[in-house]
């Protein structure tokens, strides 16, 4: 056997990839519900002849977080007004968002459902009976006024498998296929050379052939999702492929928005996610569809105790609401794990045969009940298999029926995020229309400056997971948050007709930077007997595992119970910045491995901001999704107020600030 | 639960240029070895399990075995996707089995309007498509 100092994969990578250089006046950088939203709307406003191009890393039928399918859609407000979502989004986010980015994609998120609909996806809906229809039988659609199967007030079901298929379908024809570019991930956007603050360009490799793509254009929108495997996750070995989000989210867009300049906000945010324990499947559906509660290792109903209702009246006005904020029901789960009355179960079993009890003493007999019990069990199923097959899969090994046996649930590893019940992101401005507040001061403090989702550099937008302080918008709300960048990009080309972009680097020497890793790998990789062992460099995998051990140990991962304190974070802090520099040691023997690389980029930078807000924040605004020891409660006094943080790409340094918090919709009452 | 090739069923899709799985990987995972022409999960730990690929292969040459840091052996499930639905086989590491149908599609595959030619009225308001007499919030902060 030959020695393994050889690159391993099946698309060897070179030192000098050819170049290829395009122009176009609007570039699309993601491939996901935001960037299909986009690319379905944008040509609805363009002028003829605009030249607009999407670039994918993966395949748009299958990329993004929608990639597997859902099994319901989070946000579809219908009947309701629009107020109560920003109540509820405002509450289940601690008090601190955008009031009016929320009310805005609330006003057009509909829309996408419809469209979504009409396009092919099944929805779930109520026959005069109430009794539930799935989506492929004979029923009004919801724009003939329809009644979905609602779950909660804001989640609609459906029959998701196919969902991302049908939604790229529409936006690669609208777009055209030839403006779609699939395999080529983008890492770096790019400024322009002669005006200050003005997007210009991107630059990207392809993941099929050795060429590295250089952009130009007038605007940008990037939504490229959030970040996943920053934080160490409690499965490390194959398992660490089932993360909760997409495995595949880097972190691109907070990095590549933050290096050219764009303010950040609430980075701090954080999601951790209860789920099932290492399947991590929803629980949506089981809370809300099949009224499922969760049991304490003691067989305790714990969450309507008096020991809970006292906890959560130290978080007010939030701990008040009928729905607990996310947030608030890790916490007291981490309680009950803490207190050692674990493990948590979500008692599948008696929520299930509760439904068949039910039938039974309404008088249905038990042949009638049986066929039920068929379609509960379908549906029971259906929820993990339209989004989350290894679930199921977990269950088959494990012998797990639903109805005979509880299921144990589990806080996450920490993601990050900003459309789920997240919010970290990108600080971008409101829809330029009188009731947002008009702010004094530079635009980091702002609410409103022109172009509705556009970032603080002139020309870039960002949508879906990229918008921070905004979250609860789920697949439908990032779809319709793209068709809002659309438009506005068309609005700021024609504003800026004149505007010529010109980059400040090079084709060559951009392409340089990007294939570095590459030419490192050359140089070295005969200094050693076995490729991923070498003294000259590291390699992607292994720094993936440093950053996750940094954070999970000092930033506030499952190591600690999500518990932190200004001095590990600082210490966090010092193991990043050495990791910054040894990440500029990178190798890379193939094109995969090059991807791998690049993430890793994404992933610390966005990362450090990360730890950075936490640090900033004297205070634990999420308890359950992290705490700080040095400053435990959630201090409303002090710190109900963005942190905001910029970095300037000229000096090389980062700002952290803390911004006002504008009530738009009513306080009284908060809910 | 990675994903794995059958090398009795997987023909590298005739090595056309267009490898169906590795088309299709959300993560880049899958990839082909022209010499055996034969495909292959490159990073079994970075697989979501998402399934992509398993149900585009036209071979059905690809399964999934689970993540063996937590999922006992012996059972798995497999779909057979059609253009309107899909069908689930689970089997238990028991033995036992169930099968589930789930509509996925209720329009034609390519069906789906793209409104193409279709065009907005004002740039300068924020209407989208189809859209019109958005409303601004009413119960407002004091």
């Amino acid at each position: 056997m030959a020695l393994p100092n050889k690159p391993l994969g099946e698309l060897p990578a070179v030192a000098n990839p050819e170049i290829k250089e395009h122009e176009c006046d609007v570039l699309i950088v993601g491939g996901g519900m935001a960037a299909c939203g986009t690319a379905f709307e944008i040509k609805k406003w363009a002028p003829e002849g605009m030249k607009i191009i999407l670039v994918d890393k993966a395949s748009m039928e299958r990329s993004g977080a929608v990639a597997q399918g859902l099994s319901a859609i989070n946000t579809y407000i219908g009947s309701n007004p629009i107020e109560n979502y920003v109540k509820m989004v405002r509450n289940d986010l601690m008090g601190v968002v955008r009031e009016d980015l929320i009310y805005d994609l609330g006003r057009h998120v509909d829309e996408s459902v419809k469209l979504f609909e009409e396009w092919g996806l099944p929805i779930w809906k109520k026959d005069a009976d109430g009794e539930t229809l799935d989506g492929a039988q004979p029923a009004k659609t919801l724009r003939e006024g329809g009644e979905p199967v609602r779950t909660g007030k804001w989640q609609i079901m459906i029959n998701g498998e196919s969902y991302k298929c049908i939604v790229a379908e529409p936006a690669k024809s609208a777009l055209g296929e030839e403006n779609c570019l699939e395999r080529i991930f983008i890492v770096k956007m790019l400024l322009d050379k002669n005006k200050p603050n003005q997007i210009a360009g991107a630059v990207g490799f392809s993941t099929r052939e050795n060429k590295v793509h250089v952009f130009k254009c007038k605007t940008a929108l990037v939504a490229c999702g959030g970040a996943v495997n920053i934080f160490r996750p409690r499965s490390t070995g194959e398992g660490k492929g089932r993360a909760w989000y997409p495995v595949w989210n880097a972190g691109s867009t907070y990095t590549m928005c933050a290096q050219v300049g764009a303010t950040l906000t609430m980075m701090e945010n954080r999601f951790t996610p209860a789920r099932f324990k290492d399947g991590y499947g929803p629980v949506g559906a089981w809370f809300l569809l099949f009224k499922a509660k969760v049991q304490n290792g003691l067989g305790e109903f714990y969450a309507n105790s008096d020991s809970v209702k006292d906890e959560l009246a130290k978080f007010m006005p939030y701990g008040a609401s009928a729905v607990t904020p996310t947030c608030l029901r890790n916490h007291l789960m981490l309680n009950e794990l803490k207190a050692g009355r674990g493990p948590i179960y979500m008692a599948t079993d008696v929520a299930l045969n509760a439904f068949l009890d039910d039938r039974r003493a309404k008088g249905m007999d038990e042949k009638a009940v049986k066929k039920y019990w068929k379609h509960l069990e379908s549906e029971a199923w259906e929820d993990f298999l339209d989004m989350s097959v290894g679930q199921a899969g977990l269950w088959a090994g494990m012998n797990i029926e639903p109805e005979k046996t509880g299921s144990e649930i589990m806080p996450t590893e920490p993601y990050m995020l900003g459309s789920h019940s997240g919010c970290c992101g990108i600080w971008t401005s409101g829809p330029n229309e009188d009731w947002v507040p008009a702010v004094d001061g530079p635009r980091s403090h702002q609410y409103k400056w022109g172009y509705n989702r556009m970032t603080t550099v002139d020309g870039l937008f960002t949508a879906g997971d990229g918008v921070g302080a905004s979250g609860h918008k789920f697949s439908s709300g990032s779809h319709a948050e793209g068709r809002i960048c659309a438009k506005q990009m068309v609005k700021f080309c024609r504003d800026n007709a004149s505007f010529k972009p010109e980059l400040k680097q090079t084709a060559q020497e951009l392409a340089d930077e990007i294939y570095a890793p590459v030419k490192r790998y050359l140089q070295h990789v005969g200094a050693t007997t076995a490729a991923n062992v070498n003294p000259n460099y590291c390699k992607p995998a292994g720094i993936m595992m440093r950053l996750m051990k940094a954070t999970d140990e000092y930033g506030g991962g499952v190591a600690t119970y999500y518990m932190t304190s200004g001095k590990l974070l600082n210490i966090c802090l010092d193991l990043l910045r050495m990791l910054r520099e040894d990440a500029e040691l990178m190798a890379a023997g193939d094109l995969h491995e090059l991807m791998r690389a690049w993430e890793n980029y994404h992933r610390i930078w966005c990362v450090e901001a990360h730890i950075r807000h936490i640090e900033f924040r004297k205070e634990s605004r999420y308890p359950g999704f992290y705490y700080r020891s040095d400053y435990p409660t959630c201090d409303d006094a002090n710190w109900k107020v963005f942190v905001n943080s910029t970095f300037d790409p000229n000096t090389k340094e980062w700002k952290c600030e803390k911004v006002n918090c504008i009530n738009i919709v009513e306080t009284e009452p908060w809910i | 639960m990675p994903s794995y090739v059958d090398p009795s069923k997987c023909d590298g899709c005739k090595g056309g240029d267009k490898t169906a799985c590795m088309y299709i990987c959300p993560n880049d995972l899958m990839v082909l070895n022209k010499e055996e022409m034969r495909a292959y999960n490159q990073e079994p730990d970075a697989c979501w399990e998402c399934y992509s690929c398993v149900k585009i292969c036209p071979q059905g040459a690809i399964f999934v075995r689970g993540y063996d840091d937590f999922v006992p052996m012996g059972g798995q499930v497999h779909p057979m996707r059609s253009s309107d639905s899909i069908m689930w086989t689970v089997k238990f590491r028991n033995g036992n089995m169930k099968r589930f149908k789930f509509p996925i599609r209720t329009t034609a595959e390519g069906a789906a309007n793209a409104y193409v030619g279709q065009k907005g009225a004002s740039l300068d308001d924020e209407c989208l498509l189809l859209e019109k007499d958005l409303p601004k919030p009413t119960k407002l902060a004091k």
